[in-house]
């Protein structure tokens, strides 16, 4: 049992009286990469900002890392080894590249509270190598990312969620609003990712790009895991049926 | 021609080209402006930077210069923590009112006991408040400060109310603070060690008279000010918080920037800024009145806009601001120079501010548009 990276038991997410996660089981194994898909508002992100501590769940129990843990933010997640690229860019687009890669986890020259003294030097540095592993080609890294492109945007959003990544990464519609060029650049980054060892949850409506890139699939259908789907045994109109609700009624285990 | 890379996604993308920083545009602005009042002067006979006075032996136009000089230092003083807070995304229109209550304040513990040998007819407390040593009324200053700040700061952290609305209510509420204070009442008569602080000559003490010319205290400390602040917001972590808070809170509060400790420690330093400008101005005029500061927080956002810190926040400089500050006030003595009326001054003051601010509009949309 020690290979389970991630586990959710009885995951469960009310807005209000609106129920968005209900009962979700989920296991995510070392170096596996598995897709989250599901019509708009199955739960896919409700599913997603529970486990990053985003939000707080209302019920169930999450193990990661062999530990069961309760993420009270973020950067609690973070700090436990959970990177995380969010639909809508955590990037801060008037700050640069090195900037924004290392945002709320600066290197310093040396400390002194919130005057801590930066040290951009080795953070730049740092930043080109991390481009150069996830291969991403930004032209200038000194530049505010205001003025780069959605597609080097995401690069930038995905390269620092690649570059810091420890043991989990969660990638949220990575590509929703990329061009093709752009798409196959942040689907090289993943292949990068399984080629580490690093495990994935990916969510996605992109089923090509799913069947392509991941190990298993996992759809949500009105908050519920309706389906875990493994790549070999399943093809799109399956996936459909699942989604749509033509299959799988009952719960299943994800 | 610069040789042109193809993105991602076949977009275009010069690697040469970075945006030029817009200070050079403001820097440019402000010499453009000297050169107009310099020839709207010629005009007359007289000049707008330099001496035509045959019985004075300088280059320069001492008085002007020394005009302008003070309105940058103790204005672009509280522009300093103006643009601070702007940069975060947010706005403080509380500091001309902090000047206020903070110079009233500050006065009663800067008194002197007894005027031309007798008690000082202006007297706010007893005794045990007369003669202090000057550190006390400078400590109190920025204290009154401090706390102006950082109720602001909590007000908008924690309240969530919009900075608009906080420090709209820090703005009335320090000003009756100010006329409570001493019943409206002028403070006066400070001690001569108090009235030294804006009145000196620091630079021509510490470097043996090379640097010396009476009343440069101001201009000294705000220009170390905007040393040190610009090294902190370029170079520091809360430079860092601050422009990546003003840029895209969610992302800020998402990557664990602590955004509401953050906002409290910016309008707190606002604050004391304020406070520090208003020592200097009380210690330069030697009295403190209900009235002190009227309007100045407006001052500091036009110099601030005007340097081309972006109203939305995360984009701007320090050295924006200092140039800003330098630009507001060469208008202002500009305008007086060629003998215009003191009510056109402030339409057109008004419509400065106006058109900095779309100014500064056109260029965000040029920046989505690239």
């Amino acid at each position: 049992m020690t290979d389970i990276v991630l586990e959710t038991r009885g995951l469960t997410k009310y807005y209000g009286g609106v129920q968005a996660l209900e009962d979700a089981n989920f296991i995510l194994r070392a170096g596996e990469h598995v897709a989250v898909v599901g019509d708009n508002g199955a739960g896919k992100s409700t599913f997603v900002r529970q486990i990053t501590g985003v939000e707080q769940r209302t019920a169930g129990q999450i193990f990661f890392d062999g530990r069961e843990t309760n993420h009270a933010g973020p950067l609690e997640a973070r700090e436990a080894g959970i990177e995380t690229v969010f639909q809508t860019l955590a990037l801060a687009d008037d700050l640069d590249v090195p900037s924004n890669l290392f945002l709320g986890r600066e290197l310093f020259k040396f400390r002194l509270g919130p005057f801590s003294w930066l040290d951009r030097k080795t953070m730049r540095e740092r930043t080109l190598e991390a481009l150069k592993t996830t291969a991403v080609k930004i032209p200038n890294v000194d530049n505010p990312i205001r003025n780069m492109s959605g597609g080097q945007r995401q690069c930038v959003a995905i390269a620092r969620t690649a570059a810091f990544a420890s043991k989990l990464v969660i990638m949220d519609e990575p590509t929703a609003a990329l061009g093709v060029q752009e798409t196959a650049q942040v689907e090289n980054i993943i292949r990068g990712l399984k080629e580490r060892g690093v495990p994935l949850v990916l969510v996605s409506h992109n089923l090509r790009q799913v069947i392509d890139l991941v190990d298993r699939i996992v759809v949500f259908r009105r908050g519920r895991i309706v389906a875990s789907l493994n790549k070999g045994e399943t093809d799109g109109n399956d996936i459909v049926s699942y989604i749509t609700g033509v299959k799988g009624s009952e719960p299943a285990h994800g | 021609m610069s040789q042109t890379n193809h993105g991602l996604g076949g977009l275009k993308y010069d690697p040469t080209k970075k945006s030029r920083a817009s200070e050079w545009n403001v820097l440019a602005a402000l010499v453009l402006i000297i050169l107009v009042f310099e020839g709207l002067n010629r005009l007359n006979g007289t000049s707008f930077l330099f001496n035509m006075r045959d019985n004075v032996d300088t280059l320069f136009n001492q008085q002007r210069l020394d005009i302008i000089i003070l309105q940058v230092s103790i204005t672009g003083i509280i522009a300093l923590g103006v643009t601070q807070v702007i940069i975060l995304g947010g706005i403080d229109l509380s500091a001309g009112s902090v000047v206020g209550a903070t110079a009233m304040i500050t006065m009663s513990f800067a008194q002197t006991a007894l005027v031309n040998g007798a008690p000082n007819p202006k007297a706010v407390f007893g005794d045990w408040a007369m003669d202090l040593p000057v550190i006390v009324p400078i400590a109190v200053g920025l204290v009154c400060g401090t706390i102006a700040g950082m109720i602001n700061g909590l007000l908008v952290a924690y309240t969530k109310i919009p900075p608009f609305i906080a420090t709209l209510g820090m703005m009335v509420s320090a000003r009756g603070v100010a006329r409570w204070w001493s019943n409206g009442q002028p403070v006066s008569f400070p001690t001569e060690s108090y009235g030294e602080l804006a009145n000196g000559d620091v630079l021509g003490k510490l470097t043996f008279g090379l640097f010396s010319w009476d009343g440069q205290n101001p201009a000294v400390v705000f220009v170390a000010l905007a040393v040190l602040f610009h090294l902190i917001m370029i170079y520091t972590l809360y430079g860092k918080r601050s422009y990546a808070i003003g840029s895209n809170e969610a992302a800020a509060r998402m990557s664990g920037i602590n955004v509401d400790r953050h906002k409290v420690l910016v309008y707190t330093i606002a604050g004391m800024l304020a406070a520090a400008a208003s020592v200097l101005l009380t210690s330069k005029n030697l009295t403190a009145q209900a009235g002190m500061g009227v309007m100045y927080e407006l001052d500091a956002i036009a110099m601030a806009v005007i340097g081309g810190i972006s109203l939305s926040g995360g984009r701007g400089s320090i050295v924006g601001t200092v140039l800003g500050a330098g630009i507001f006030s060469v208008i202002i003595s500009g305008f007086t120079s060629i003998q215009l009326d003191a009510y056109y001054q402030e339409m057109v003051k008004g419509a400065i501010i106006v058109g900095a601010v779309v100014l500064d509009q056109w260029r965000q949309k040029g920046r989505v548009r690239g």
